[in-house]
């Protein structure tokens, strides 16, 4: 059975056209053959979900099915009455006329890459995702497909990320040495996947590790899921001082500059981002440090899970697109940019975040954050 | 290389002013004087030749990382810096490779490239990135490519020599003044606590005012004041010193050759003079304006036809130094007395020219060094009359100085104010977008602005963003969701936001499409509660041109 797919342009917007598999619908990817949607950005009522990032996990659909693993962080963002169904990693379903599986993306706890075959013919809707080894959660896997619908938040070649446990030892250095100076750490980084990573990564005998409300609730969430994390306090207002400037305070992005920052005295503020890769970003935010640690691929990262896919048609969406659709077509492969909602067809990249501004919603009054 | 990469990126990493000064304390104190000495040279803002250009070093980065130009392109738009865009790209080097110090790094590395043959610099590129690690290359990239900026102020690198030598920051700042070969013994000599300038051709540090933000009525009584002009020329220091005759301008630029019949006149002063004061383009009575100036500023040999065209006149507001004697220390008032001893003509070229070169005085007897007139007042009420009629006379306001303030260093506030005439304003709708460098890469903040000539929007203002950071990024987004086409890091958006722009002046100008060329342009504020079509005109522009001088369009 053939499908209908349109020439590669690169750089330009090309809809998906693949008649009954998936197409672009105002609420975001549908696969009209399964009757579902794939992180849709408005309630519907069935809604296959690639992680609980508040971008691509919204609450109110009617049904939801996620990687088993990922239902105690996504039932942390859609609510306790939402119904959550969920599929062993690899295990396949069979919705309406297509069958659906789940495949580990690495990107944070639960977050799975959609696989659809229909008619013969395998797709594979990527989410977010990354290559390297996250203690977090369960490491990408590649599947090879037919066609690919790839991120590419970071599809341009200066974004190469280093080893992890570099970073990690910068990050403990830099606290040793804050501690030292009687500086308080506070570590930016966002609420969900990007926090508990960073926890797992700090050395806990430098000192006491504390929480931002909104980071804690999914440190909980994490734990429940069964994963190891070191102690880690929230920060209730009575013990802001209580590392007496021996503290790591782990904090979303947009507690900056907020009155309960101001709270902890001499500081010293990090942020851990892909973004801070680029010295003009970091500047820019104004933070005494900043540490390349990121959630995604980086732009080999990328090129090699397409390589691996093996896939003959290639859609890219998020962050650089356009240059890296430009750059899979002089590669020889059939690839064009898929609109979304958010970038459109812009194909530059977003460094003000490299998290769904929803996700930075959520954190937004610190001091509720602070006493839920 | 490495301490250097360190200090440079620790220099960046701050914004606070004493955690720079302690990162170059630290540097200079543990590093060996040959280094130290040319750190300084760098951070003095030394250059050395390009000994290759940019376009080789992307296409062998390029090469080297395995990517197409056009994607290396598109990288540096998103960084928004060429050195560190090649370093990011760039695969990692050797791990064993042992760092060289900075001197003998640009003994080896960059001093050649000048004279080296294409396959030589490549070898020589080639192998620095071999043996440079990610931080250091960034650098590296800045000195090969002439761009090294980093963000610290001379005054900081005064203030970490002070301390090391133990002197105060203001020696330290005249010591450092158009030093010219930064030598390791030059360096040793800058660090000797007893040590005197003893070169006869440098200058003083200069005294700049600030922006005057508060009401004149605050600064007390009148009387305690001297008001000048506010010329709008080139800051400049002339040097008289035995058989040495110099011009300074304020960004330490020795720039004798660019005005000869400025250092003529020089002669006429009395041995051991220095005079602090405002180079001008004037002729036959008439300013001819910062443009026309700075087409002589900078140059190595002014063509004939220029010093005819554009003649320059050095007007002083500031004695420094008389008779050898360093006047710093004492009140303004007291130096503007020997300045009036020194017998220059007091300048009055206020549109009209100064008394005494009226008339037809010859090319001879045409004097180049006046005094700058005293704006005489009895009351604040008298000189903010006074400063309404800056534009008519061309100048850009009012400078007020306390006469009993000695001559500083650097930008301390509270004794000179520069009180500028209140900018002009038109509303102006934002064509096209420009990511920023630096701080600002990836956003966009440049914008060009147009205004209604007709049914059209002519381009008549590039402005960098004076917004606020959350406006930056929320324009950010508009220019990103409305652009209607790119060339190359320009965006061309829908017309839709309107921007009210501030400038200083406008004049005719040839070279821009609208005909007219804003001074100063940036942006006052977001109009967002007016519409594209209401933005003003053209015409309303050309209405603030000032009369043109008869047969001097520029």
């Amino acid at each position: 059975m053939s499908i209908a797919l349109p020439p590669p342009h690169a750089g330009s917007s090309s809809r998906l056209e693949m008649p009954g598999t998936l197409e672009m619908s105002s609420a975001g990817l549908y696969c009209p053959a399964g009757g579902f949607h794939i992180d849709p950005w408005r309630a519907v009522p069935k809604a296959v979900i690639t992680h609980a990032h508040a971008d691509h996990a919204r609450s109110g659909c009617g049904h939801y099915l996620c990687l088993s693993s990922g239902k105690r962080v996504l039932r942390e963002r859609v609510g306790a009455s939402a119904t959550i169904d969920t599929l062993r990693r690899r295990e396949t379903m069979r919705v309406g006329e297509v069958d659906l599986s789940l495949v580990p993306a690495g990107h944070i706890l639960g977050s799975a890459q959609v696989c659809i075959t229909h008619r013969g013919v395998r797709w594979v809707v990527t989410g977010d995702y990354k290559l390297e080894a996250d203690p977090t959660c369960e490491p990408f896997e590649p599947v090879e497909t037919d066609v690919l619908v790839t991120e590419s938040t970071f599809g341009l070649p200066i974004y190469r990320w280093g080893d992890p446990q570099e970073t990690a030892d910068a990050i403990n250095a830099w606290w040793r040495a804050s501690r030292d100076a009687g500086r308080t750490c506070v570590l930016f980084a966002y609420a969900l996947g990007k926090a508990q990573r960073l926890a797992a990564m700090l050395d806990p005998s430098i000192g006491p590790i504390y929480a931002h409300g909104a980071v804690m609730k999914m440190v909980r969430a994490y734990r429940d899921s069964g994963v190891r994390l070191p102690a880690i306090d929230q920060l209730a207002a009575a013990t802001r001082r209580a590392g007496g400037g021996r503290a790591m305070v782990i904090a979303p992005p947009s507690a900056a500059g907020s009155r309960w920052l101001r709270t902890f005295g001499d500081t010293s503020i990090a942020m851990a981002s892909g973004w801070m890769t680029i010295r003009g970003v970091r500047r820019r935010r104004g933070f005494d440090r900043g540490f390349v640690l990121s959630d995604h691929a980086d732009f080999p990262g990328l090129v090699q899970a397409v390589e691996a896919s093996r896939a003959r048609r290639v859609f890219v969406t998020h962050g650089s697109a356009a240059s890296f659709a430009r750059f899979l077509c002089e590669q020889g492969v059939e690839a064009s940019v898929l609109a979304t909602r958010f970038r459109g067809e812009d194909g530059s990249d977003e460094p003000a975040s490299d998290e769904p501004s929803g996700q930075q919603d959520e954190a937004r009054d610190p001091q509720q954050g602070e006493a839920s | 290389m490495r301490r250097f990469a360190q200090l440079f990126h620790e220099l960046d990493a701050t914004t606070r002013t004493a955690e720079k000064v302690q990162s170059l304390v630290a540097y200079f104190r543990e590093t060996p004087a040959e280094d130290a000495a040319a750190a300084l040279a760098v951070l003095s803002g030394q250059r050395q030749r390009r000994g290759v250009t940019t376009t080789l070093l992307r296409e062998w980065a390029a090469e080297a990382a395995g990517i197409p130009l056009w994607l290396l392109e598109e990288s540096y738009a998103a960084v928004g810096d060429l050195a560190e865009t090649l370093a990011l790209i760039l695969p990692d080097g050797r791990e064993d490779a042992a760092s060289a110090g900075l001197a003998e790094t640009i003994a080896s590395t960059i001093k050649p490239l000048a004279a080296a043959s294409v396959e030589e610099k490549r070898r020589i590129v080639h192998d620095a990135w071999q043996r440079l690690r990610k931080d250091e290359r960034v650098v590296w990239h800045k000195l090969i490519t002439g761009g090294f900026r980093v963000g610290v102020a001379r005054t900081l690198v005064a203030r970490a020599l002070a301390e090391i030598a133990e002197v105060d920051a203001a020696t330290m700042a005249h010591r450092l003044m158009g030093l010219s070969a930064i030598t390791p013994e030059a360096y040793r000599a800058l660090l000797d606590t007893d040590a005197q300038v003893h070169d006869p051709t440098r200058p003083y540090p200069f005294f700049l005012a600030s922006p005057l933000d508060d009401t004149v009525a605050r600064l007390g009584d009148v009387a305690g004041w001297l008001a000048e002009w506010k010329w709008d020329g080139m800051r400049a220091q002339l040097i008289r010193r035995g058989d040495v005759r110099a011009i300074w301008t304020r960004g330490e630029e020795l720039a004798s050759e660019a005005f000869p019949e400025l250092i003529a006149a020089a002669e006429r002063l009395p041995d051991g003079h220095v005079l602090d004061g405002e180079v001008l383009a004037y002729a036959d009575g008439e300013l001819l304006g910062f443009q026309a100036l700075s087409r002589r500023a900078g140059r190595r040999r002014v063509p004939a036809k220029q010093l005819q065209e554009i003649p320059c006149v050095f007007v002083a507001y500031d004695l420094l130094e008389a008779d050898g004697v360093d006047l710093r220390e004492q009140p303004l008032a007291f130096r503007r007395e020997r300045i009036a001893a020194l017998g220059l003509p007091v300048f009055g070229g206020e549109g009209r020219g100064p008394a005494s070169a009226c008339g037809h005085a010859d090319q001879e007897d045409r004097p180049h060094l006046f005094c700058s007139p005293q704006v005489v007042a009895t009351s604040w009420e008298d000189l903010a009359r006074a400063r309404e009629t800056s534009r008519q006379r061309g100048v850009e306001g009012l400078m007020l100085k306390r006469l009993d303030s000695p001559y500083r260093v650097g930008r301390p506030r509270g004794d000179w104010w520069k009180w500028k005439v209140d900018p002009l304003e038109i509303d102006a709708v934002l064509l096209y977008g420009q990511a920023g460098h630096g701080r600002r890469a990836s956003l966009h903040t440049d914008y060009t602005l147009g205004v209604w000539d007709g049914d059209t929007l002519v381009p008549v203002a590039k402005a960098y963003s004076g917004l606020t950071d959350a406006e930056i990024a929320e324009v950010d987004r508009i220019i990103r969701q409305t652009t209607r086409e790119r060339h190359g890091p320009v965006r061309v958006v829908e017309p839709t936001l309107v921007f009210q722009i501030a400038f200083d002046a406008i004049a005719v100008s040839s070279r821009h499409k609208s005909g007219v060329a804003m001074r100063f342009p940036r942006i006052a504020r977001w109009r967002r509660d007016k519409r594209p079509e209401e933005a003003g005109r053209l015409d309303e522009l050309r209405a603030l041109l000032p009369p043109l001088p008869p047969s001097r369009a520029l």
